[in-house]
């Protein structure tokens, strides 16, 4: 259901685990994902008395190529707070995390949705550590359920960015391209795995609706577990109705946090504590403040990668590409690297785009590889399209040697070779196969000369089913059309 | 000053079970330090920068260099209650 007369307004709020190899705090390995529970632990980040966390420069250094790329103001004062509470997942009763003197403040991202463009706001983006994993032991593993819970602190400790957009989203789509744009910066930044399924990014969003044309916000919800696009979409979707209806039955949304429940599609509330949530902010007196130099900054800014958006806009601009290619082309590091590696060695820049986003990707798409992952090399594709442009073979044939060499990773000229697949053009072989072809199909020559033009194709077909594809097919119809008028 | 309410309220953040008594005796023992350390407000701090740390240090770092972490059973030496090589806590509520 979708309300022409509603609209949403949405914030997200973004977990990136980083992919350091140590801890924030600690020396403990940060690769700690699927091993035995608690055997990457050590003193400080099982929150023993007496020890003292040390902060890891390259987490920090990592948290501000962050915000560089999300356009942040990063001021010189920066300091960590203890933010705390009572759950298990902190063995120390608090999480080190940032308060009011966060890393970043204040940056934009610009997201595409259809031909749309927008700056998304984004309110800060800040430095904390991960907490520990619980399971929850009971008939159904849900918390409310459970008869106890286990913990597992290998997690504790590792380096986590926090990132808060302004609450200018508008619609589960504006947010699904929003996390993408986000998760293809982190991605290129190269700071992350953004490993959805493993809970390296997570997101959770603020949702309330109004009428349109009001000025004021309506209640809002907090949904939790939005952990992949399709359920941040499916999540936001369902909130946004509910929402909806609650309000057009004369009821009132109440502020809560719920969660998105993604094998039912729905979101529930979370049993919620009357009293309002009191973290008790401080500096954290173990930690000394940073001071995060302009000269620090510029001196990261200078080893900045070429962001998505700054190579889409440059792919337009240098290889005369569309947007939409462009952008396709760009989204991800590796298709923009393998792009312009297959153009060093076939400068042909659109026939290049259409084989990758067509062909390329459909064979990507079958076998469930990444790009980089694949026996199909950017040397692979610049030797096929080189065949295809010196007319060594015709554009079907093309199509069906992509297939065999992407699953042998064999060069395309060799498999042109071990199978004599070379496309013929020698007229004088062809002219021969055109004889053969007039002779054994009267009915369509007839046809051809009662005025029925299509006959041609059907003609040409059969030139083709002789030589198994391998007949330049423009050179066919020429013959045929010389020889049909001859007689 | 203190409350009643505020003593209430702290004694929750920190799970403590108060009785009557207690709550009488503490907001009156708060409220007396609080005073006291109010003291402190007296001093002219116009022109003198926050600080939330006495030392001048900043920017004190480690390297991302990983070392070996400590054994699991040394881990769970302190716990009460351990499975399966986690630590066990009670149903969360």
């Amino acid at each position: 259901m979708v309300r022409e007369d509603y609209e949403a307004i949405i914030g997200l709020e973004i977990h990136v685990e980083l992919s350091t190899e140590s801890k924030m705090f600690c020396s403990c390995s940060a690769r700690s994902f699927g091993a035995k529970p608690n055997t990457f632990t050590c003193p400080v980040c099982l929150g023993m008395p007496g020890v003292l966390p040390v902060i890891n420069r390259r987490a920090v250094e990592d948290a501000i190529l962050v915000a560089i790329s999300l356009n942040c103001s990063i001021p010189e004062f920066c300091q960590f707070h203890r933010k705390n509470y009572f759950y298990p997942d902190m063995p120390k009763n608090y999480q080190i995390s940032q308060y009011d003197y966060p890393l970043g403040v204040k940056g934009w991202v610009e997201i595409e949705v259809g031909d749309q463009r927008k700056k998304v706001g984004i309110a800060r983006v800040h430095m904390e550590e991960d907490t520990g994993k619980l399971i929850h032991i009971g008939e159904s593993g849900r918390i409310s359920e459970a008869d106890y819970s286990l913990v597992d602190f290998n997690r504790a400790g590792i380096p986590l960015i926090e990132i808060v957009t302004e609450p200018v989203l508008r619609t589960p789509e504006e947010a699904k391209e929003f996390m993408k744009t986000l998760r293809n910066i982190l991605l290129c930044l190269g700071v992350s795995d953004c490993n959805m399924e493993e809970g390296s990014l997570r997101c959770d969003a603020n949702v309330s609706v109004r009428k349109k044309g009001e000025t004021s916000l309506g209640v809002k919800t907090e949904i939790k577990n939005l952990n992949s696009f399709k359920a941040l979409q499916r999540g936001l979707e369902y909130e946004i109705e509910r929402q909806i209806k609650l309000l057009e039955s004369g009821e009132s949304v109440t502020q809560e946090t719920r969660h998105f429940d993604a094998d039912r599609n729905i979101t529930t509330a979370l049993r919620t504590k009357e009293e309002a949530h009191d973290y008790r902010y401080f500096p954290d007196p173990d930690l000394v403040p940073l001071e995060i130099s302009s000269e620090w900054v510029e001196r990261l800014r200078a080893n900045l990668p070429e962001l998505p958006q700054e190579r889409k806009k440059r792919f337009q601009r240098e290889y005369g590409l569309g947007s939409l290619e462009a952008k396709l082309l760009t989204e991800e590091k590796a298709w923009a690297d393998y792009f312009e590696e297959v153009h060093r060695l076939f400068p042909q820049p659109k026939i290049i785009a259409n084989w990758m986003l067509t062909e390329l990707a459909a064979l990507l798409n079958q076998s469930g590889l990444k790009i980089d992952q694949s026996a199909f090399t950017p040397r692979h594709l610049a030797d096929l399209l080189k065949l295809l442009d010196k007319k060594v073979i015709s554009g079907k044939l093309a199509k069906i040697i992509i297939e065999e060499s992407f699953e042998r990773g064999v060069l395309p000229s060799i498999i042109v070779e071990e199978k004599g697949l070379v496309q013929i053009s020698d007229e004088v072989e062809l002219r021969k196969l055109v004889e053969q072809v007039i002779a054994e199909n009267p009915q369509a020559v007839a046809d051809y000369k009662r005025g029925k033009k299509q006959a041609v194709g059907y003609l040409v077909g059969q030139v083709m089913k002789l030589t198994q594809g391998k007949a330049n097919p423009q050179i066919v119809v020429r013959l045929l059309e010389e020889r049909l008028k001859l007689s | 000053m203190i409350s009643r309410e505020d003593v209430e309220h702290i004694a929750w953040l920190a799970r403590l079970e108060l009785t009557e008594e207690e709550i009488e005796k503490f907001t009156k023992q708060l409220g007396q330090i609080l005073e006291h350390a109010g003291k402190i407000k007296e001093v002219d701090t116009r022109n003198i920068k926050p600080t939330s740390h006495p030392w001048p240090l900043k920017n004190v770092f480690r390297e991302d260099v990983p070392r070996e972490s400590i054994p699991l059973e040394k881990a769970l030496k302190n716990a009460p209650q351990k499975e399966s090589g986690a630590f066990m806590v009670p149903k969360i509520t």
